[in-house]
């Protein structure tokens, strides 16, 4: 039912998604006003006004056709591998490891970008490619070089953690293509086979925490100490929490990183496991919003960048959720839209925003 | 159209069947996400719900830290109640290294305001450095109350300063009940491997290291408080939680009598040696002094290393409790164990033994003291006749004597809490045999009759053996108050006692040995008797009476008093005091003065420590000035190692 009292692009918006958005960014906000002892500052209002901003970009950038998307797909992914090509040879030159670069008004993490930058670029190349030709070769290697040289580069940062993200959400485009099935599966075997070699050629801090991964308790107080302090701050909470402003972990510094990349303990140890399934819930029901709209698109290219896009934003909080609870390495993923800081979060408004330009293409006409 | 050698028909992909492929795939790919999200579900719940218990305890070990509190250690006491170890407040100054804000002005601060020395303030600064957080670095220790107060006053331009008092062990007396009670420190490392507690490595907390505070450790030490606390992980306070408070170690109550403990070792003066006293009646040892000693106040404070130096170098063994732990050949004063022996062999007491000044032994003769003609028992024992004492030893066989000596309390060990007792010899056939697979010899019965040979006993041995013949009873030496039995008579007849008690009368009241050490009071007697050992084979014309300190003979000498109802018996000993009588009976009869009269004990000691140069703690305070001046000074070529004290006894044959 049309209100006439609502103007009709305010009405067209998908406000459920955005309700669900603005309730996990509001609670993440509510945890960060907790991570600094019951104040606004320094996370909490920095952080809103970040939401804000991003989630009007991101209405913003959902008015854009999904022809303008289409046609900057590869153009943008050629930029940020030239970005990564910088910062690298920044970092070279000025003699350590550089992540980001300093465009005055802003800290750009093109490694953050490529993110989405991978998906909507596969999807491109596979929409570009003839029907015929996707059981061939020719449909493999360009898309092995689009992944590998940003996934190489962020390795070299060292940044293990984006460089996985950036491959699965490429793999994930490859496999939604149609790609022959077998690749797939042997790939995971030649990868389980490949695991003792990359062990090996790993750098000593990605070693290490692979090793308390495997084992946490083996060095609680030294390297480990991530991993146990957030689970006893997960498991103490129980299932309602210790409530509101009263967690000890996060409060008396047991809890490192409490408001950045282990955010979600801190606001687990409040909260309990209520709090955690309605993150948990909250974060499926947004992928499963974005996966309606991929099976909805109706041209190739946004079918696999919706569906691309969709799993992004699902590695984010899988992986840092994963990673939070003890289930893999602590490998920096931040929790989006609840964790401290901006890259994280630009990342998935970005994601929404050309899902909700897709989602409105879905709708209207052609 | 051309046929191609096609050997599997290539699957047609179109436009539709990529939709269709798209489609099943996305299904899976949404079931997989579904399936993680369910799986990180599972997982929290397990966390939270299953292991929330676990985690919970985790979270509160994190959040709350225990803070012992050290408990005071029980005080020591006489048997009267008077105080002889007690605990004193404690000054202490130590640094919060987080809280510090201008580090080298606050530790010139500290340095002038506690006077602290160049090289402690080299220590703090290297402890500062190595140190983080909130544990507290110690700048120093038993201030006294200006000072600490003087550091209280400029706390708030002193940021990062904790001023802190404790308690530490003090002992009023201080070396006069060094070696009884012996000291406190901080608990080793081994300790704390072995038992793992918690307490032992809390700041200020301190362990008894020898003596009765080391024996009687868990009865003294009490059980520590405990002070939770909120802290962060850095170690910061944020609150207090609850506090219980610690109990303090039950107080321990000694035989001991303080006033005569501290009178004894006061009077045994310059020299180096021990004297004991007894009560008759229960076996109470009043006083167990043995000096020279270290004062146990320095060790509780924590014993520098020029006193230790000092202590361990010094030839009259201040480190060594000559009570126990020194063995002396005793001398005339087992004559007493050997007639009693003669007596229950059934000798004759009145039956007379002439001396011709010695006594022949085939080619060999054993010399007496002089020619004392017709000696019976009660002459024998009052002249110390050896020539009577070999013969009544010889006729009879040591293993008699041995046997009696030992039911004496002769080499015996006993049941008191005391860290070590060396219990020394009393030799016979077997055990001679056993050792140097030799018979004996009637010459090693000549010598072990007057107390010389193969003879070697402690102080106490002969304090108690002093008790059993005052007393008849077979007195247990205790030290503990209230943990005695009724005291068993000996099964020895009572005329027996009678003739022996009578010759020690003799000694000292009548014509004897010790005629000159009398007690100056009206109608109370001393019976005893003296003894000198040797130190040494005697060489040459040199006896034992001259020449070098460490060579000259040890005076000894056993009592009791009074004569007519023995309440008190004892034994004193003076290392190289060249004699009993001249060095030993003057003590003992001071010591017994004093439990008699203490204005005339005390007199009479007032004016002896006048002669020796002032009390027992200046003359401490002194010599460690002296002995560190000398070590300023070039030190001298190193002296020649002494020989143990009490442990130099080398069989004698030629004896007086």
């Amino acid at each position: 039912m049309r209100s006439s009292l609502v103007p009709a692009p305010v009405a067209s918006l998908p406000w459920r998604l955005i309700l669900l958005v603005l309730a996990v960014g509001g609670f993440g906000l509510t945890v960060l006003y907790s991570a600094a002892g019951g104040s606004l500052r320094p996370w909490a209002l920095s952080q809103g006004e970040r939401f804000l901003l991003f989630l009007v970009a991101a209405v913003i950038l959902s008015r854009f056709g999904e022809g303008h998307i289409k046609r900057w797909a590869l153009p943008a992914y050629f930029v940020l591998l030239a970005m990564l090509l910088l910062v690298e040879l920044l970092g070279a030159v000025s003699g350590g490891s550089q992540r980001w670069l300093d465009l005055g008004i802003i800290r750009l993490q093109p490694s953050e970008l490529m993110k989405p930058a991978i998906v909507l670029a596969l999807a491109r190349f596979y929409d570009l490619l003839p029907a015929g030709e996707i059981r061939r070769f020719n449909a493999i290697w360009p898309a092995g070089v689009l992944i590998g040289l940003p996934a190489a580069l962020v390795l070299l940062q060292p940044d293990l953690g984006t460089a996985t993200m950036i491959t699965l959400g490429g793999l994930t485009v490859m496999f939604l293509a149609g790609l022959p099935l077998r690749l797939f599966v042997g790939g995971a075997l030649l990868l389980a086979a490949a695991m003792p070699v990359a062990f090996a050629t790993m750098h000593e801090y990605q070693r290490n925490r692979v090793l308390i991964f495997l084992d946490p308790e083996s060095d609680p107080l030294g390297r480990g100490y991530h991993i146990s302090q957030s689970k006893i701050a997960i498991g103490s909470g129980g299932v309602f929490g210790k409530g509101f402003l009263n967690g000890t972990q996060s409060h008396l510094d047991y809890l490192p990183e409490g408001h950045t990349d282990f955010v979600f303990a801190t606001m687990a140890e409040e909260w309990g496991l209520a709090g955690g399934l309605a993150v948990i819930g909250a974060y499926l029901l947004i992928v499963r919003w974005a996966m309606r709209v991929a099976m909805a698109a109706r041209s190739r290219f946004s079918r696999l960048a919706a569906a691309g896009l969709a799993t992004t934003i699902f590695f984010y909080f899988a992986i840092n959720l994963m990673m939070v609870m003890g289930l893999a390495p602590v490998v920096g993923i931040p929790l989006p839209l609840v964790s401290f800081g901006g890259s994280a979060m630009m990342t998935v408004l970005l994601c929404l925003g050309i899902l909700m330009a897709i989602e409105r293409s879905n709708r209207g006409r052609t | 159209m051309k046929f191609s050698p096609v050997k599997r028909p290539a699957r047609l992909v179109t436009e539709q069947s990529q939709a269709f492929t798209f489609t099943r795939r996305a299904w899976l790919l949404g079931g997989l996400q579904l399936g993680v999200g369910g799986l990180l579900a599972g997982r929290m719940a397990w966390l939270s719900i299953a292991e929330n218990e676990h985690y919970r305890v985790l979270a509160e070990s994190n959040r709350v830290q225990l803070v012992l509190i050290p408990p005071r250690r029980g005080w020591i006491v006489d048997r009267h109640g008077k105080p002889i170890a007690i605990n004193r407040t404690d000054f202490r100054v130590d640094i919060i290294p987080d809280r510090l804000k201008d580090r080298d002005a606050t530790l010139a601060a500290l340095q002038s305001v506690l006077g602290l020395p160049p090289e402690e303030m080299e220590r703090v600064r290297e402890e500062l450095a190595k140190a983080a957080g909130y544990q507290p670095v110690p700048v120093a220790e038993h201030l006294d109350y200006e000072r600490y107060a003087a550091v209280t006053l400029r706390l708030p331009s002193l940021a990062g300063v904790a001023p802190a008092s404790g308690y530490a062990r003090f002992y009023p007396a201080g070396a006069a009940v060094g070696h009884l009670v012996g000291y406190v420190g901080t608990a080793s490392a081994a300790d704390y491997e072995a038992s793992k507690n918690p307490l032992l490595i809390t700041p200020g907390f301190k362990v008894g290291k020898e003596g009765l505070e080391k024996t009687m450790e868990e009865r003294l030490r009490g059980q520590p408080g405990a002070k939770r606390a909120e802290v962060t992980a850095r170690g910061k306070i944020v609150r207090e939680l609850t506090t219980r408070p610690e109990t303090s170690g039950a107080p321990l109550q000694l035989t001991i009598d303080a006033g005569l403990q501290e009178y004894a070792g006061r009077r045994l003066g310059e020299e180096s040696g021990s004297a004991v006293v007894i009560d008759v009646d229960s076996g109470d040892l009043l006083c167990m002094a043995s000096m020279p000693c270290y004062d146990p106040n320095s060790f509780s404070d924590g014993i520098s290393h020029s006193e230790w130096d000092m202590l361990s170098q010094d030839a009259r063994h201040p480190l060594i409790n000559k009570v126990l732990s020194a063995l002396y050949p005793p001398g005339s004063t087992f004559k007493p164990a050997v007639a009693m022996a003669a007596l229950e062999a059934g000798i004759d007491p009145e039956q007379n033994v002439s001396c011709p000044g010695g006594f022949r032994l085939g080619n060999r003769f054993f010399k007496c003291l002089g020619r004392h003609g017709p000696m019976n028992m009660h002459r024998a024992i009052a002249k110390s006749c050896n020539t009577y004492f070999y013969t009544m030893g010889y006729r009879i066989g040591f293993d008699r004597v041995a046997d009696m000596a030992r039911r004496l309390g002769l080499g015996q060990e006993f049941d008191i809490p005391v860290a070590s007792q060396r219990y020394g010899t009393i030799p016979d056939t077997a055990w001679k045999e056993r050792k140097y697979k030799q018979k004996w010899s009637g010459a090693d019965t000549l010598n072990a009759s007057i107390g010389q040979g193969f003879v070697l006993l402690n102080p106490l041995q002969l304090a108690v053996m002093a008790s059993r013949v005052a007393s008849g009873n077979l007195v247990q030496p205790r030290l503990l108050r209230g943990d005695g039995k009724p005291l068993q008579p000996l099964p020895f007849a009572a005329e027996h006692f009678q003739t022996v008690r009578g010759g020690m009368w003799e000694v000292v009241n009548g014509n004897g040995t010790a005629g000159a050490s009398r007690l100056p009071l009206d109608g109370i007697q001393m019976a005893g008797k003296t003894g000198t050992a040797q130190v040494r084979r005697i060489v040459g014309s040199q006896r034992g009476q001259s020449g070098d300190w460490k060579y000259r003979d040890h005076g000894l000498f056993v009592f009791f008093a009074p004569t007519d109802r023995p309440r008190y018996a004892g034994s004193v000993v003076i290392e190289h005091g060249m004699g009993g009588a001249r060095a030993a009976a003057p003590v003992a009869r001071d010591i017994l003065t004093y439990l008699f009269d203490r204005e005339k004990a005390l007199k009479r000691l007032f004016a002896l420590e006048q002669d020796w140069g002032g009390d027992l703690a200046t003359r401490m305070t002194r010599q460690a000035a002296e002995f560190r001046a000398a070590r300023a000074t070039p030190p001298p070529p190193p002296a020649p190692a002494a020989p143990v004290a009490g442990n130099a006894a080398a069989p004698a044959e030629d004896l007086d």
